[in-house]
């Protein structure tokens, strides 16, 4: 098989290859999930090095456990959960981990704008109370190419790393790794609302960490 | 119609309005805010942009070393022919 035609095979085929021992299998199923996998383990884990094992593991537990797999539920799923496990087995050896549940009530505790209320005009003003005072730039006149930069990303990444914990866990889920809101739901047995809370202040420190670098530029 | 909402207030449901979790009234409201608000269009499309890149972090690639470590951790496990035992009949 060459290389372009089995970028593009879908996890169940990489499966079946792999099966037959197909190295270049394993690479795309690699490539495609192995970051994913790293990045959700450190939400468990206290350093990289440690979510790169538990990475690894879940790798190898795939591999010792390939004739089982049936496709029951999608590899992702498969792979997801089992490194959930791990990591949080791990975690916890480390006594690094608070449960979810923990986090998640300490976050929604507390009363948190989603832009400091200095940008808005005060709730007495006779005219515009609780209107924009200094409005927020229109990102159209930035170029395209700008918002991917290298630099553009890691500012992004920094944004996330410095988020709390619940609400990293919920913005990564979500809007990096692309699950349903209902999944996310259950894997950390989070209400709805609370996920949207969560969810909802995560992107607001995003988008200020991304205006204030935006913002330089113009 | 109930009372207009404010820019403030907006600013607070831009992610329920995303999940289509406002009840149909305070949608309406939200909408009817955003069509005359320049301040709260720029917000929201700096909010949807945002949502756009996030997604753009999955394309991260696996780093050489680590990609090497794992073929290695592939090969020895091709030539150990190891697997679990078979699952326990149920
Ligand atoms: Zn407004």
């Amino acid at each position: 098989m060459n290389d372009s035609t089995i970028t593009q095979m879908d996890d169940v085929t990489l499966l079946a290859a792999l099966r037959r021992g197909d190295e270049s299998a394993f690479a795309t199923l690699v490539e495609r999930h192995h970051a994913s996998l790293v990045r959700l383990a450190m939400m468990y884990v206290p350093d990289q090095a440690a979510a790169e094992d538990v990475a690894q593991e879940t790798w190898l537990g795939l591999l010792k456990g390939l004739d089982r797999f049936e496709g029951r539920s999608s590899l992702k799923t498969w792979l997801f959960t089992v490194l959930t496990n791990r990591a949080k087995t791990r975690g916890l050896r480390e006594s690094r981990s608070t449960p979810f549940s923990a986090l998640a009530k300490s976050e929604l505790d507390t009363d948190e704008p989603s832009v400091a209320s200095e940008r808005f005009l005060p709730p007495d003003h006779s005219q515009w109370p609780d209107e924009w005072g200094t409005y927020v730039s229109a990102w159209d006149e930035i170029p395209e190419e700008k918002f991917l930069t290298g630099e553009t990303m890691d500012v992004i990444r920094q944004a996330i790393a410095a988020l709390p914990p619940a609400q990293r866990e919920v913005i990564t889920r979500r809007d990096i790794e692309g699950w349903p809101a209902q999944e996310v739901c259950n894997i950390l047995a989070i209400t709805e609302t609370n996920q949207r809370v969560l969810l909802h202040r995560a992107r607001s420190k995003v988008r200020q960490a991304l205006e204030q670098y935006l913002n330089e530029g113009l | 119609m109930a009372e207009e909402i404010t820019c403030k207030e907006l600013v607070e449901l831009v992610t329920d309005y995303l999940e289509e979790a406002l009840p149909t009234e305070q949608r309406a409201r939200f909408e009817a805010h955003l069509s005359r608000c320049e301040g709260c269009q720029s917000y929201f499309a700096q909010m949807r942009r945002t949502i756009l890149l996030l997604g753009r972090l999955t394309e991260d690639t696996v780093p050489p070393a680590a990609k090497a470590e794992l073929l290695t951790l592939f090969r020895n496990w091709k030539e150990s022919g190891e697997s679990d035992p078979p699952a326990p009949a149920e």
